[in-house]
C-alpha cells in the first residue's frame, strides 16, 4: 500500500506486485467465506401530517476488507474504496440538500429525521485516521476528489477559512473531525447521476428505477447522502471492510392537482397515493445483486394512535386501504414514555417481476390528523438589528408539545435539566464578539455562567479560519423559551475578497442544535429477518437527536464594483499629469525663456502674434508685461476675441436655420 | 487663495510665479459679484430645466424580467378573494367591538391555504423626540408603563414557505386593515392580497418566502407596520414586569379559539419569521372613485428623503402600464398645474427646443409645454416630500431597515359592483403577482439602479448626476464671496491701520501684524458661534416644552417664542463681552462676520446635500440670496442711493421670507389660502417633523441659525443706527 501511494516509481514492478497481491487476496476471501460484498436496497414510505409523503431510499453496500480482497471488487464501487484507502477515512458523510426540512410538521425526533434532515446545500464531515498534522492535507485532497466525483464545488471547502474542527459538540466527537458546509450550493441531477453510478444496478433495475428525475426534483425536500464507515483501521491491524450507505430522502406532494379541486370540507382527508402516481414508475423486480430488496410503509406513533391502531387490531384497519398485501408487519417494541407504537408494513420486491410490477397504494377513507414527534425544543435562528455596521445572531429555542410529556416521565427528581449542545460556525467576515453572548430563559435575562455549562470558542482569523462556537446549555426542564444572542460586526472586505454574487449577501451556515440526553431509535420486535435489513438495524441504533437551524443571509456593504476602474482611470490621469509637468520642468531653462519673451515683446509685431504670445504666456502661468497690461486688459482683448467667435457662430447658425 | 492674493498685493516686487489655477481663482474672487449673479441665475434656471433633462426610466437589473411570464392568476383565485371580501363586509362579522372577529376570519382563510399564521400584538408607540437621535438607527422604543388592555393592535401575519427555497429571503406584502371601521376599499385590498396569496401557495416557481402582513391600522398604518418590523428585526427577549398584551383576556381568548379548531401545527402564537426581506409592497385601495381611468398611485418617499431603488418603481410602472392597462400616478403638487407662468416657461423651452431641432435634427431635448408643467409639478412634490423627510406611507418603516418598499394605491374607476370588483381584483392581483414574481427572480438585492433620483413622471427621472449641477451652481458663489469679503476686510483694515499708526511701525512689525490680522476672523467666528449656540438652544427647547402637559399648539408656540427671546437675552448678558467688543469695531467688522457666516452656511449646505439633497436644495434657494445680499441696514440707509435702497428692501424681504415660520406660513398660505393659517400650525408641523426624526428639523435649525446670524448682523447695524440717532 505504501507503494500504491507512490505510483511514479517503477510502474511495471508495481503492476506485477499488485496483481500478485490481488490474486492472493481473492484466494483468501474464498477461504474465509463469510466476508462477502453485500448490497441491499430498501425504500421506506411514510405519510406526513401535512398531506405529504416521505420517501427514503436506502442503499447499502459493504465492501470486504481491502487486505482480503485487494483492489478487486464485485459490487463495491472502486472509486469509493480507493478514496477510503488513500485518505484513510474512518467515517465520512456527504450530503446534498435542496429545500428545508420542516421540523414542525415532519418531526424531528425519529431516527429518520434526525439523520436525514440536513441543511440546504452541501455538508461534508470526515474523520481521518492519520496523524494530526496530516489531517488538513488529507481533507484538502478529499474535497478535491469528491468535487470531481460528484460534479459539485466541494473544492471550495479546501481553504482553511471554510472548514472547522469541532472539538466535542459535533456528534461523532473526536479530534480528527473536519466539518464544512456550502450553504449556497445548488443541487440538481448532475449531482444525482454520479451518485447513482455507485450503485451496482444504477437506476436500471430494482428500487432505484423509481428515481424519476422530474418527480424527485418537484418535491419539497430532497436530500442525497453518502455515508462511509470504514469499520476497521489499518493501523490496528484488523481491516474489516467498508460500509457505504447511500440514502436519498424526498418529501413529495401526492397528486397536487387533485388537491386543489377538492372542497374545503374534504381538505382534511389525506391524499391517496400510489408509487406509480408519485414517481410515475413502478418497480419491475429487484436488482439481482441486491440481497434484501424491500419496500416499507411506516406509520409513526402519532398516526397509529390517531387511527386507533394497537397491537391487536392492526390487521383489520378501517381508516385506510393498502393496494398490496404486506408480507410482514412489524410492531415497535413498546417504550416507556409513549403508549402508541409505530407500525411497519414490509413488502418484498423479489416476488414481483416484469409482467407483474410492484406497486403499492394507500387510500384514506376517513380524515386523520396527527402530529409527528418533535424535538424537545424547536430551534430557530434569525438576524437582529439594522444597518450595515452591526447586527446580532439570535438562536431561540421554544418548547414543543412533546416536551411536557417527556419531561414528566424523565424527571424523577425535582431538579431535572435539559442539555442542549449548540455548534455554530461563522465565516470570518462576520466578526463575532463572544463576550456579547447573552442568554434569556423564559424571557428573563440570566447570567451566562448559570446556564452555560461548557463553552469552547475559537475566534476567527481574518481570511484564515472561521469562528467556531460550541456551547453546552443546561436548561431547566420546564423551560418555555430560551434565547441566545451574540453580536457581530459586519466585516468590511477588500474588493478581491467578495464572492462573485456579492450583492446577494453572505451566508452564515446552519447551527447544529443537538440534545445529547435524547436518543432517537426505533426498535422493532425481534425477528430473524430483521438482522438482514440494514435500514431497520440502522433505526435501532441510538443516534442523538439533532436539528439544523436556518441558513442566514447577511447583507454586507458592497462597493460599486466598477470602482476599481474609476480608481485606475483617475490614478492614471494623475500620473500622466505629474510626469508631464515633471518633464516640462526638467526640459525648460527659465532664464532663456524670459529673455526670449522680452525680445518678443520688444519686437512689437502685429496684433495676432501678440495675442498668441500673450495667450501662451498666460497658459504658462507668468505675466507678460506686469506693469502695462493688468489682467483686466487681457480679459478685454479676450472678450473681443470671444465676441468675434460668437459673431461667426451666430452667422453659421443663422445660415443653417434659414437654409434648412 | 486669498492669502496668495494678499501676498501678491503686499510684496509686489519679487513677482513670484503664479500658477494658472491660482490666477483663475484670483480672477473669480475679484469678480465675485458678477460670478455670483451668473451662478445663482444659472442654478435657478438649471432647476427649472430639470424636467426637460429628465431621462426615461429603464429596467437596469436584468434578472427582474418583468412581464416575461404570463400571469397565472385566474378567475378561481379572484373568486376566492371575493369570498373573503364578502365575509369581511358581512355585517355579522363586525358585531364584536374589538374587531377580533375579522382577524379570525383572515387567519382562518390563510390557514386554509396552508400558510403559517401568527398574530402579532402590539401597543401603539408614540414617536418620541430624542434630541440627539437623528440619523441613528431606529431604536426599539421604550415601552410605556401605563398600558391598558384595551389599547393594543393585532397584526395578522401569514407566511408561505417557498417549497424548494432555502428560506434566506422573503418578500413582504402589506395590507393595512382597520377592523373597527373598515371601508370597502380596505376589504378589497385584502381580497386582492388574498387572491395573490392563494395563487402563491400553489406555484412552483417561488424561491423566496412570502409574508402577508395584515397591519391593524386602527392606530395608524405606519405604527402597525413599524411595530411589526421592530419585533421582526430587534425583538426583546426579556419582558419586564410591565403588563403584557398576553395577559389581557381578550387576546388569550383569540388564541384559544384558534388553537383547538385547527388541525396540524401551522398556527402558533409565537412570532414567526422568514429570512432577510428583499422588498416590500404596501397595497391599498382607495374608497372614492376615480373619474377617468383605473389608476394606481405610487408613493415612494421614505424618511429623510430616502427612496427605494428605482428598479422597483420601474417594475410596477412597466407592469401596470404595459400589462394591466392601469394609469400610473405619482404625487403632484396640484396648485402648480394651473400656474400660467410655468406654462409660459414651458412654452419658451418648447420653442427653444424647436429652434434647436431645426438647426440640428439630432437635438431632441424638447418636451411639450403641458408635459413640462406636469413634470415640474411632480418634481416639486418629489422635492417637497423628500425635503420634508416624513414618509408618505407605511413603506417608510421598511426603509429604516434597508428594505426597498413602496406603497401602491389603487383607485378604481367605477362604483364597485360585482363585475367591476372582479375586474379590479383580477388586474390588481395580476399586477402584484407580476411584481412579486420579478422580485422573486432576483438573485441579488436591489442595487443596479438608482437610489438617488427625483421623479418627474412615473416613467421619467432625474438622476443625481444631473440635479447636483443645479445645486452646485447655486452654492458655488458662496466660497468666492466669502473669500473676496475676507480679502477686502483684511486689505481695508490694513490701510486704515497704516493711516492711524506711524509708518515705521508697519515696517517693523509687518510680519507680526500680518500674523495677528490673519487670526482676526476668529473674533467674528466667535460671534457666529454664539449665535449658532443660541440656535441650538432654541431648537432643543421644543423637547422640553412638549413635556408640559395639556398645552395647546398656540400656547406652546408662544412659550417657545418667549423662551427663545429670553435665552437670547441671557446669552447676550452672559457672553456680553464678545458681543460688546464686536460692537465697538462693528462698522469695519461686518464684512468679516458676513464672510464667516457665508462659509459656515456653505459648509452646512454642502453637508446637507450629502444627507438629503432636497432639503439642501430648498434651503439653498432660500438662503443663498439672503446671505449674498445681507448688508448692514445702516450702511444702506446712510448711502441713500436708489441702488442701496433696493438692496435694503430686498434684504428685509428676504430676511423675513427665509425665517422658517414665515416661510412656512407663506407656503401654507399659497397652498391653502391665507385664511386658515394659524400660529399653532407651525408648532404642529415642527412636532411632526421631530417625531419622524426628520433631518429637516435639524436643517430648519441650521437655517434658523444662519438666519439669526444674518438678521443679527443687519439688525445690529439697525440698532446701532437707532443708538446713533438717539445720541444725536
Amino acid at each position: 500500500m505504501v507503494l500504491l501511494q507512490r505510483p511514479h516509481i517503477l510502474l511495471l514492478l508495481i503492476g506485477t506486485h499488485q496483481f500478485l497481491q490481488c490474486w492472493i487476496a481473492f484466494g483468501s476471501v474464498n477461504e474465509e467465506g463469510q466476508k462477502q460484498a453485500e448490497f441491499s436496497e430498501e425504500l421506506l414510505l411514510k405519510p406526513l401530517p401535512d398531506h405529504k409523503l416521505l420517501a427514503h431510499f436506502h442503499f447499502q453496500s459493504s465492501g470486504p476488507p481491502s487486505t482480503s480482497n485487494g483492489c478487486h471488487h464485485h459490487l463495491f464501487p472502486k472509486a469509493i474504496s480507493q478514496l477510503v484507502q488513500k485518505f484513510r477515512i474512518k467515517e465520512m458523510e456527504l450530503s446534498f440538500t435542496k429545500g428545508r426540512w420542516n421540523y414542525e410538521s415532519w418531526g424531528g425526533f425519529d431516527p429518520l429525521s434526525s439523520s436525514n434532515a440536513k441543511p440546504p446545500g452541501v455538508e461534508l464531515w470526515a474523520v481521518f485516521d492519520v496523524p494530526q498534522h496530516h489531517i488538513d492535507a488529507s481533507w484538502k485532497n478529499l474535497t478535491h476528489t469528491l468535487s470531481g466525483l460528484f460534479c459539485a464545488s466541494i473544492n471550495f471547502l479546501e481553504s482553511t477559512a471554510t472548514y472547522s474542527t469541532p472539538e466535542w459538540s459535533f456528534p461523532p466527537a473526536s479530534g480528527n473531525v473536519r466539518y464544512g458546509t456550502l450553504p449556497c450550493e445548488a443541487v440538481c441531477t448532475e449531482n444525482l447521476t454520479p451518485w447513482l453510478k455507485l450503485l451496482p444496478c444504477r437506476d436500471k433495475a430494482g428500487i432505484a428505477l423509481l428515481l424519476d428525475r422530474p418527480s424527485l426534483y418537484r418535491g419539497f425536500y430532497h436530500s442525497q447522502q453518502l455515508h462511509l464507515t470504514s469499520t476497521g483501521s489499518s493501523s490496528e491491524g484488523i481491516d474489516s471492510g467498508i460500509i457505504l450507505e447511500q440514502t436519498l430522502t424526498v418529501v413529495l406532494q401526492p397528486n397536487s392537482e387533485m388537491a386543489i379541486e377538492v372542497h374545503a370540507s374534504e381538505k382534511h382527508i389525506q391524499p391517496s397515493w400510489s408509487l406509480s402516481s408519485i414517481f410515475g414508475k413502478q418497480v419491475s423486480g429487484r436488482c439481482v445483486l441486491a440481497k434484501p430488496s424491500s419496500v416499507y410503509l411506516l406509520l409513526d406513533r402519532g398516526l397509529s394512535a390517531a387511527n386507533g391502531l394497537t397491537s391487536e387490531n392492526f390487521w383489520s384497519n378501517p381508516s385506510f386501504e393498502l393496494s398490496a398485501n404486506p408480507d410482514r408487519i412489524f410492531l415497535e417494541e413498546s417504550s416507556s414514555h409513549s403508549k402508541s407504537l409505530s407500525i411497519l408494513y414490509m413488502f418484498q420486491v423479489e416476488k414481483y417481476c416484469e409482467s407483474e410490477p410492484f406497486d403499492i397504494g394507500l387510500m384514506w377513507k376517513v380524515p386523520v390528523a396527527w402530529l409527528c414527534q418533535q424535538t424537545p425544543l424547536h430551534a430557530s435562528r434569525f438576524l437582529m438589528g439594522s444597518g450595515n455596521e452591526r447586527a446580532a445572531i439570535a438562536i431561540s429555542l421554544k418548547s414543543t408539545q412533546f416536551t411536557e410529556g417527556f419531561m414528566s416521565a424523565n424527571s424523577k427528581d425535582g431538579s431535572c435539566e435539559l442539555r442542549v449542545d449548540v455548534f455554530q460556525v461563522v465565516p470570518w467576515y462576520v466578526k463575532v464578539y463572544f463576550h456579547s453572548l447573552r442568554v434569556f430563559v423564559d424571557q428573563q435575562p440570566r447570567a451566562v455562567s448559570d446556564i452555560i455549562e461548557k463553552i469552547h470558542v475559537s475566534p476567527s482569523k481574518d481570511k484564515m479560519s472561521p469562528g467556531v462556537m460550541e456551547v453546552v446549555l443546561k436548561l431547566p426542564c420546564r423551560v418555555n423559551t430560551a434565547a441566545l444572542t451574540i453580536e457581530f460586526d459586519k466585516g468590511f472586505l477588500r474588493i478581491d475578497e467578495y464572492l462573485p454574487d456579492a450583492n446577494q449577501g453572505f451566508d452564515i451556515p446552519s447551527a447544529i442544535i443537538s440534545f445529547p440526553n435524547f436518543h432517537a431509535s426505533m426498535v422493532f420486535l425481534e425477528d430473524d429477518s430483521l438482522n438482514k435489513s440494514p435500514l431497520l438495524s440502522k433505526f435501532q441504533e441510538k443516534c442523538p437527536v439533532m436539528s439544523y437551524t436556518e441558513v442566514l443571509l447577511v447583507p454586507l456593504t458592497t462597493p460599486d464594483f466598477s470602482m476599481p476602474y474609476n480608481v485606475i482611470t483617475i490614478t492614471c490621469t494623475v500620473f500622466a499629469l505629474y510626469f508631464g509637468s515633471v518633464l516640462n520642468v526638467l526640459q525648460r531653462s527659465v532664464a532663456e525663456e524670459e529673455r526670449f519673451l522680452k525680445a518678443k515683446a520688444a519686437k512689437k509685431t502685429g496684433r495676432l502674434p501678440l495675442l498668441l504670445s500673450k495667450l501662451s504666456a498666460k497658459l504658462r502661468g507668468r505675466r507678460l508685461e506686469p506693469l502695462h497690461s493688468p489682467p483686466s486688459s487681457s480679459s478685454f482683448i479676450n472678450s473681443k476675441l470671444v465676441l468675434k467667435v460668437i459673431l461667426v457662430a451666430g452667422l453659421a447658425v443663422g445660415w443653417q436655420y434659414f437654409f434648412s | 487663495m486669498a492669502e496668495t492674493k494678499e501676498k501678491s498685493l503686499s510684496d509686489e516686487k519679487p513677482k513670484p510665479r503664479v500658477r494658472p489655477i491660482v490666477r483663475l481663482g484670483i480672477f473669480l474672487i475679484s469678480h465675485s459679484f458678477l460670478v455670483s449673479v451668473v451662478c445663482c441665475t444659472a442654478g435657478v434656471l438649471a432647476l427649472f430645466l430639470l424636467p426637460v433633462l429628465a431621462k426615461n426610466t429603464y429596467i437596469s437589473e436584468n434578472a427582474l424580467m418583468p412581464g416575461s411570464a404570463s400571469p397565472m392568476l385566474s378567475n378561481q383565485h379572484v373568486s376566492d378573494g371575493n369570498r373573503l371580501v364578502k365575509d369581511l363586509t358581512n355585517p355579522n362579522s363586525k358585531s364584536s367591538e374589538t374587531g377580533i372577529e375579522s382577524h379570525k376570519i383572515i387567519a382562518q382563510y390563510m390557514l386554509d391555504l396552508g400558510a403559517e399564521v401568527s398574530f402579532h400584538k402590539f401597543h401603539p408607540q408614540m414617536n418620541q423626540f430624542h434630541p440627539l437621535h437623528f440619523f441613528s438607527s431606529p431604536v426599539s422604543g421604550k415601552i410605556q408603563e401605563n398600558y391598558s388592555c384595551s389599547s393594543y393592535g393585532i397584526n395578522t401575519v401569514g407566511i408561505i414557505r417557498a417549497p424548494r427555497g432555502d428560506g434566506k429571503e422573503a418578500i413582504v406584502l402589506v395590507t393595512p386593515y382597520n377592523a373597527l371601521k373598515s371601508g370597502f376599499g380596505e376589504a378589497l385590498s385584502l381580497g386582492i392580497a388574498y387572491s395573490v396569496f392563494s395563487l402563491l401557495t400553489q406555484v412552483t416557481w417561488l424561491a423566496k418566502d412570502i409574508i402577508w402582513l395584515v397591519a391593524d391600522s386602527q392606530y395608524g398604518e405606519y405604527a402597525a407596520v413599524a411595530a411589526w418590523l421592530r419585533e421582526y428585526q430587534t425583538p426583546k427577549f426579556s419582558s419586564l414586569s410591565t403588563p403584557n398584551a398576553e395577559m389581557c383576556p381578550d387576546v388569550n381568548n383569540l388564541f384559544e379559539l384558534k388553537g383547538h379548531s385547527i388541525s396540524g401545527s401551522k398556527f402558533s402564537n409565537s412570532f414567526r419569521r422568514a429570512g432577510t426581506m428583499a422588498a416590500a409592497l404596501v397595497l391599498k385601495v382607495r374608497d372614492q372613485n376615480e373619474q377617468f381611468e383605473d389608476t394606481i398611485s405610487i408613493y415612494a418617499e421614505a424618511s429623510n428623503g430616502q427612496m427605494p431603488n428605482l428598479d422597483l418603481i420601474n417594475v410596477v410602472n412597466y407592469l401596470a402600464v404595459h400589462r394591466q392597462g392601469l394609469r400610473v400616478n405619482v404625487e403632484k403638487l396640484w396648485p402648480l398645474l394651473n400656474s400660467s407662468w410655468l406654462k409660459s416657461l414651458g412654452e419658451i423651452f418648447e420653442s427653444l427646443a424647436k429652434v434647436a431641432k431645426s438647426l440640428y435634427p439630432k437635438w431632441k431635448f424638447g418636451i411639450p409645454a403641458t408635459e413640462y408643467v406636469e413634470g415640474t409639478a411632480t418634481l416639486a412634490s418629489s422635492l417637497y416630500y423628500q425635503a420634508l423627510g416624513v414618509p408618505t406611507g407605511p413603506h417608510g418603516a421598511f426603509r429604516d431597515y434597508q428594505v426597498d418598499a413602496i406603497t401602491l394605491e389603487i383607485s378604481p374607476k367605477f362604483s364597485l359592483d360585482k363585475v367591476w370588483r372582479n375586474d379590479i381584483l383580477l388586474r390588481g392581483g395580476r399586477l402584484i403577482e407580476g411584481v412579486i414574481r420579478s422580485v422573486n427572480n432576483l438573485l441579488e438585492k436591489f442595487h443596479q439602479s438608482f437610489f438617488l433620483y427625483l421623479l418627474t413622471s412615473p416613467s421619467k427621472f432625474v438622476s443625481v448626476g444631473v440635479y447636483m449641477i443645479a445645486f452646485a451652481l447655486l452654492i458655488a458663489p458662496l466660497p468666492m464671496v466669502a473669500a473676496s469679503l475676507y480679502v477686502d476686510a483684511n486689505s481695508s483694515s490694513n490701510c486704515s491701520k497704516g493711516d492711524s499708526s506711524t509708518p515705521s511701525a508697519i515696517t517693523d512689525t509687518d510680519e507680526h501684524g500680518i500674523a495677528i490680522r490673519s487670526w482676526r476672523w476668529l473674533n467674528s467666528a466667535k460671534l457666529v458661534f454664539i449665535v449658532h449656540l443660541w440656535g441650538a438652544i432654541v431648537s432643543l427647547l421644543p423637547y422640553f416644552i412638549s413635556q408640559i402637559p395639556d398645552c395647546s399648539p398656540t400656547t406652546s408656540f408662544m412659550i417657545w417664542v418667549l423662551l427663545s427671546i429670553l435665552s437670547l437675552l441671557t446669552l447676550n448678558s452672559v457672553l456680553a463681552s464678545p458681543l460688546a467688543c464686536a460692537k465697538a469695531t462693528q462698522e469695519k467688522e461686518w464684512a468679516l462676520v458676513k464672510s464667516v457666516t457665508i462659509s459656515s452656511v456653505f459648509i452646512g449646505l454642502g453637508l446637507m446635500s450629502v444627507i438629503n439633497f432636497a432639503t439642501a436644495e430648498i434651503g439653498a434657494l432660500l438662503m443663498v440670496p439672503m446671505c449674498l445680499l445681507a448688508r448692514p441696514l445702516k450702511l444702506d440707509v446712510r448711502a441713500g442711493t436708489l441702488r442701496s435702497f433696493c438692496r435694503l428692501i430686498c434684504n428685509l424681504v428676504l430676511g423675513h421670507i427665509a425665517f422658517p415660520p414665515a416661510a412656512f406660513f407663506l407656503l401654507k398660505g399659497m397652498l391653502d389660502g391665507f385664511g386658515n393659517a394659524n400660529v399653532g400650525d407651525f408648532w404642529m408641523w415642527v412636532e411632526s417633523l421631530w417625531a419622524w426624526n426628520s433631518a429637516t428639523y435639524l436643517f430648519i435649525d441650521l437655517t434658523w441659525r444662519a438666519h439669526a446670524v444674518v438678521a443679527h448682523q443687519s439688525c445690529m447695524m439697525f440698532w446701532n443706527l437707532d443708538v446713533l440717532v438717539l445720541s444725536l
